[in-house]
C-alpha cells in the first residue's frame, strides 16, 4: 500500500490550483503542498482562455460598475456578497500576477491596456494580445517553480476523496504512467479542476474537460449548485469548436447573418453602429447572442453547412495592422484550422458550449460543506457568475478565488493534527474497485466512445440553449440508461502503463454523473433565466426560483435537488438591460 | 465508398515486449482532419490500446508532439491532407525516453525548466496597488520568447540534444532569455551563472533546426546566440575584474 502525506493537497494544477499553490506557500512556508494533475500543469484547459481578466484598474471606473455588470449579466442568480468580493480583490489579484511576469498589453505610458468585452459597462478587461490564458497559466506555473515546499504529482488521476470523521483527509490517485495506486492523505484539500464541457458533443472545451473534480466530491455528497446553467459562448468555429474570443467583437467585429445583417438588432440588444458601444449589439452578454442565433436559424437566415448552420464574423474592416497587434491567435486559428485568413474573409461562426457556471457549492471562503475540503474556480460554484458568467471574469475568478481557498487552506491545515484511522480500508477498496471494474474487466461489450457519443447527443438535444420539460425528461432517461450500460464497458487496455483508456472510462463515469446534476436542475428550475431557457416556462420568475439549486447524488437514479436563496446585498433584481 | 489512408504508427508496450513495432491501421480520409482526429478514431473505433497524450486541439497546450513522417510537429495543427496519399508514419518525438507508443518521458524538461528560474528576481518587490510600467517596447522586447508552449518539438528536432542529454536545451534557453530580457527583472546574473557550466551550449552550431520545427515562432536559436555572445562578454568580465561585486 502506498501512502504519501502532505499539509494540503491540490487537486487539479491550472490557474486556480497554481494560485492556490502560491497562496499556502505564502500564508506558511512551512507547509508541503501536494498538486496533483491528470496533466502537466502548463496543458491545463486555463492555457485556451484567449480574450482578457477584468478587473477595475483605470480612474473612469469604479468597483461599482464592475458589480453591476456582473450581477446584471448573471440576471440577478449571483451572490452578491461575493461579487463585491470578487470587484475588490480583482486588482489586488491582477497586479500580483503582472509583478510575477505576466506580459499584459500595454499603453503607451506603460500602464496595462484594457479592452472593452461583453456585457461591461466600462473598458476593463486586461488582455495579453488574445493568448490570455495561455500567458497567465504559464507566468503562474514559472513562479510556482521557485516554492521549494511544493511537490508536484504530474500526471496523476484522482480517483475518490479521503473522508473520514466527517473531515476530507486527501484522496486516492492513480499514478498515469505506472498504474499504481497512491493514498495522498492530506489536512486540507482544494479541488481546482475546471470544468465539464465534454459532456456535450460541440464545446470549446479540450479534452480533459470532463468535471472529475465536481463528481469526487458530489459522490462524496457536496452538493453541486447551479448545474443547469451551462454558456454556450457565440463564436465557435464549426467542426472543431475553436473558440473565437469575444474579444474580437470587442475590438469591433460584427455578427452577420446569411443577408449580410447585423441580426442582433432585432433581439433587444440595441441598434447597429460602426464602432463598437458597450453593453450594446455585438458586446452584449453570451446568453442573449447565442440565443439571438437560434432565433436567426429558426428564421432561415443562417447558413447551412456540412458541421450545422453558421453566421459569420466579420472582423476584416478592423485592418491587419489590428489584427495582428490585438487578435494575432484568431489570424492563426483561422488560417490553421479553417484555411482562410480574416484579414480577407469572413470567419463562420456558431454557439459553442464553453463555460459550466454551475459547479461544487462553495461559500465565499471557498468552503465546501465537507470541513477541510475547498474548491475554486470553474469547478466550484461560488457564485458571481449566477445564470450567465460575463466574458474576462473567470479568469480573475480562479485567481481571486483559488487565493482565497489556499489561504484558508493552509490556515485550516495547520490546525489539525493528524489522520483518522479508516483511510487504509478506503485505499484498499477503492485500489480493488479499479481493477476489478476496469483492468481486469473480461466480459464487457459496449465502447467507450459509443457510450460518450450517446451521452454527448441527449445532452446537446435535451439540455441545449431551449430545453423543455419534455426533452429534459428524455435525457434523464437517456443517461440514466447509459449509467446502466457503462457498467458493461469493453476495455480492450489491461495494461498498467499508461493506460489512457482506463482514464478515458473513469473520465466518461464522471460526466455521466455531471450530466444527471446538469438535467435534473434543469428540470427543477421551471423559469428561464440567463442561459437557462425553457421555452415552457419563458420568463424569469423570482417569486420562486431567485434560489441556487443543489443537486445531490442518490445511491440511484437521478440526484434530489433542492433550494438555497440567493444573496442579495444592495442590487435588487431588475431587468436586464443591453443596448438601450 | 469513402477514401481510406493509412497510418503506420509505432508501438511500444513494455509490458507486452521490449521491442517495439509498427502497427498498420486504415482509417476513412477526412480532408478536415488533422492527424490527431486521426489517432483519435483508431482509439475509439478500432484499437483502444493506443497510447497518446492530446487535449485542447486548438496548438495551444503542447501536448500532442509527434514525429510525423520524419518530422515533429503538433499533431492538432496538421493536416492528414498534406501526406496524401499515404502511409503516414507517426512515432513518439525523438531524443526522449518512450514511457509507451507515442508517450514519451519528459521530467528530464521539467527539471530543467526550474534550473532557468523562469519567474521574474527583483530586489524590490513593488506597490500592491500599481502594476510595474512597462511600455510596449519594452514587451515587444522579450515577447516572442515568451510564446513557447512547451511542446518539446525543438529538443526533438535539435541534434545537441540527441548527442548531449545534460545540454539545458533550445525551449528552456528562450525562456531564460525571456525573463533576462523583461525590463520588470533583475536576475539576470544569476540566470547566466545557472548556465555557465553547460556545455551543451557552445555546441549549438546555430543551425537553427529547433526554430524552424517551433509552431509558435519563439526562434530559440536566436535566443541561444544571444546568451552566447553576452555569455562569452561576462566571461572576459570575470577574468578583467574579478572583484567586481556580483549579484
Amino acid at each position: 500500500m502506498s501512502i504519501v502525506q502532505c499539509d494540503v493537497l491540490i487537486i487539479g494544477a491550472g490557474g486556480a490550483g497554481l494560485r492556490a499553490a502560491i497562496a499556502v506557500s505564502e500564508a506558511n512556508p512551512q507547509l508541503k503542498i501536494g498538486i496533483v494533475s491528470k496533466v502537466y500543469p502548463m496543458r491545463s484547459h486555463t492555457v485556451s482562455a484567449e480574450g482578457g481578466a477584468a478587473a477595475v484598474i483605470k480612474e473612469d471606473d469604479s468597483l461599482e460598475h464592475h458589480a453591476y455588470d456582473t450581477i446584471s449579466g448573471g440576471d440577478w442568480l449571483s451572490d452578491q456578497d461575493a461579487v463585491e468580493l470578487f470587484v475588490n480583490q480583482a486588482p489586488k489579484e491582477m497586479i500580483r500576477l503582472e509583478h510575477w511576469g505576466c506580459p499584459w498589453s500595454r499603453e503607451q505610458n506603460g500602464t496595462v491596456a484594457v479592452r472593452p468585452f461583453g456585457g461591461m459597462k466600462m473598458k476593463r478587461t486586461w488582455f495579453a494580445a488574445d493568448k490570455t490564458g495561455f500567458h497567465l497559466l504559464h507566468t503562474l506555473f514559472q513562479t510556482t517553480l521557485k516554492h521549494e515546499n511544493l511537490l508536484r504529482f504530474d500526471e496523476w488521476f484522482v480517483t475518490r476523496l479521503l473522508v473520514e470523521d466527517n473531515r476530507c483527509q486527501g484522496a486516492i490517485a492513480l499514478e498515469i504512467a505506472t498504474g499504481k495506486m497512491t493514498a495522498i492523505k492530506a489536512k486540507s484539500t482544494i479541488i481546482c479542476t475546471g470544468g465539464a464541457g465534454k459532456v456535450f458533443p460541440f464545446t470549446t472545451n479540450a479534452a480533459i474537460k470532463t468535471g472529475d473534480g465536481m463528481a469526487v466530491a458530489y459522490r462524496a455528497g457536496i452538493p453541486l449548485k447551479d448545474m443547469e446553467f451551462v454558456q454556450y459562448h457565440p463564436t465557435g468555429l464549426p467542426f472543431t469548436g475553436i473558440l473565437i474570443t469575444e474579444a474580437a467583437r470587442a475590438e469591433g467585429g460584427y455578427l452577420l447573418n446569411k443577408d449580410e445583417y447585423r441580426y442582433l438588432q432585432d433581439y433587444d440588444l440595441g441598434k447597429p453602429s460602426s464602432k463598437p458601444v458597450l453593453r450594446s449589439m455585438e458586446l452584449g452578454p453570451r446568453d442573449r447572442l447565442s440565443q439571438a442565433f437560434v432565433k436567426e436559424q429558426e428564421k432561415g437566415r443562417t447558413y447551412e453547412g456540412e458541421y450545422g448552420h453558421f453566421v459569420h464574423l466579420d472582423i476584416r474592416h478592423l485592418g491587419e495592422k489590428i489584427i495582428n497587434s490585438k487578435l494575432p491567435f484568431v489570424r492563426e486559428l483561422c488560417i490553421k484550422y479553417e484555411n482562410l485568413d480574416p484579414v480577407k474573409e469572413k470567419i463562420p461562426v456558431r454557439p459553442v458550449v464553453h463555460y459550466m457556471m454551475g459547479g461544487i457549492d462553495t461559500n465565499i471562503e471557498a468552503e465546501t460543506v465537507l470541513p477541510g475540503l475547498y474548491a475554486a474556480g470553474e469547478c466550484a460554484c461560488v457564485s458571481i457568475n449566477g445564470a450567465n458568467r460575463l466574458g474576462s471574469n473567470s479568469l480573475t475568478e480562479l485567481l481571486v478565488f483559488g487565493a482565497i481557498a489556499g489561504r484558508n487552506a493552509a490556515n485550516y491545515a495547520t490546525q489539525q493534527n493528524g489522520f483518522s484511522k479508516g483511510l487504509e480500508a478506503q485505499y484498499k477498496n477503492e485500489a480493488n474497485r479499479i481493477e476489478q471494474n476496469f483492468l481486469k474487466k473480461k466480459e464487457g461489450k459496449v465502447k467507450i466512445a459509443d457510450i460518450r457519443k450517446a451521452m454527448n447527443n441527449t445532452l446537446e438535444a435535451g439540455a441545449g440553449i431551449y430545453r423543455t420539460e419534455t426533452s429534459l425528461k428524455k435525457s434523464q432517461e437517456d443517461i440514466q440508461e447509459l449509467k446502466e450500460r457503462f457498467k458493461y464497458i469493453k476495455m480492450d487496455d489491461s495494461s498498467i502503463t499508461f493506460n489512457t483508456e482506463l482514464i478515458a472510462a473513469l473520465e466518461l463515469s464522471c460526466m455521466l454523473d455531471v450530466a444527471e446534476a446538469v438535467i435534473q436542475s434543469g428540470l427543477h428550475r421551471r423559469e428561464s433565466r440567463g442561459s437557462h431557457q425553457r421555452t415552457d416556462f419563458p420568463n424569469r420568475d423570482d417569486e420562486k426560483f431567485l434560489t441556487h439549486s443543489l443537486a445531490y447524488q442518490k445511491e440511484d437514479g437521478p440526484p434530489d435537488i433542492k433550494f438555497k436563496p440567493v444573496t442579495i446585498t444592495k442590487w435588487a433584481p431588475g431587468e436586464r438591460i443591453y443596448g438601450r | 465508398m469513402k477514401d481510406l489512408i493509412t497510418l503506420n504508427v509505432f508501438r511500444y508496450q513494455p509490458e507486452k515486449s521490449k521491442e517495439p513495432t509498427y502497427q498498420e491501421y486504415e482509417i476513412p480520409y477526412h480532408k478536415d482532419w488533422v492527424i490527431l482526429d486521426a489517432l483519435n478514431y483508431i482509439k475509439d473505433q478500432i484499437d483502444g490500446s493506443l497510447t497518446y497524450r492530446w487535449s485542447c486541439r486548438m496548438g495551444v497546450c503542447g501536448s500532442c508532439g509527434m514525429m510525423v513522417n520524419g518530422k515533429p510537429v503538433l499533431t492538432c495543427a496538421t493536416f492528414l491532407e498534406s501526406y496524401t496519399p499515404g502511409p503516414i508514419r507517426i512515432e513518439p518525438l525523438e531524443n526522449f525516453p518512450v514511457i509507451r507508443d507515442l508517450v514519451i518521458d519528459m521530467s528530464d524538461f521539467l527539471e530543467k525548466l526550474k534550473k532557468v528560474k523562469p519567474w521574474i528576481i527583483r530586489k524590490d518587490v513593488g506597490s500592491e496597488d500599481r502594476e510595474y510600467l512597462q511600455t510596449p517596447s519594452q514587451l515587444a522586447d522579450y515577447k516572442q520568447y515568451s510564446m513557447c508552449i512547451n511542446c518539446m518539438l525543438c529538443y526533438a528536432a535539435c541534434p545537441v540534444y540527441g548527442l548531449e542529454p545534460e545540454f539545458i536545451g533550445p525551449a528552456a534557453l528562450a525562456l531564460a532569455q525571456r525573463y533576462n530580457m523583461d525590463s520588470r527583472d533583475e536576475g539576470k546574473n544569476q540566470r547566466m551563472k545557472a548556465l555557465s557550466h553547460d556545455t551543451g551550449i557552445w555546441q549549438c552550431t546555430f543551425v537553427g533546426d529547433c526554430s524552424a520545427v517551433c509552431p509558435k515562432n519563439v526562434d530559440p536559436a536566436g535566443a541561444i546566440q544571444r546568451y552566447k555572445v553576452e555569455g562569452a562578454s561576462n566571461w572576459w568580465k570575470t577574468l578583467l575584474l574579478p572583484y567586481a561585486s556580483k549579484d
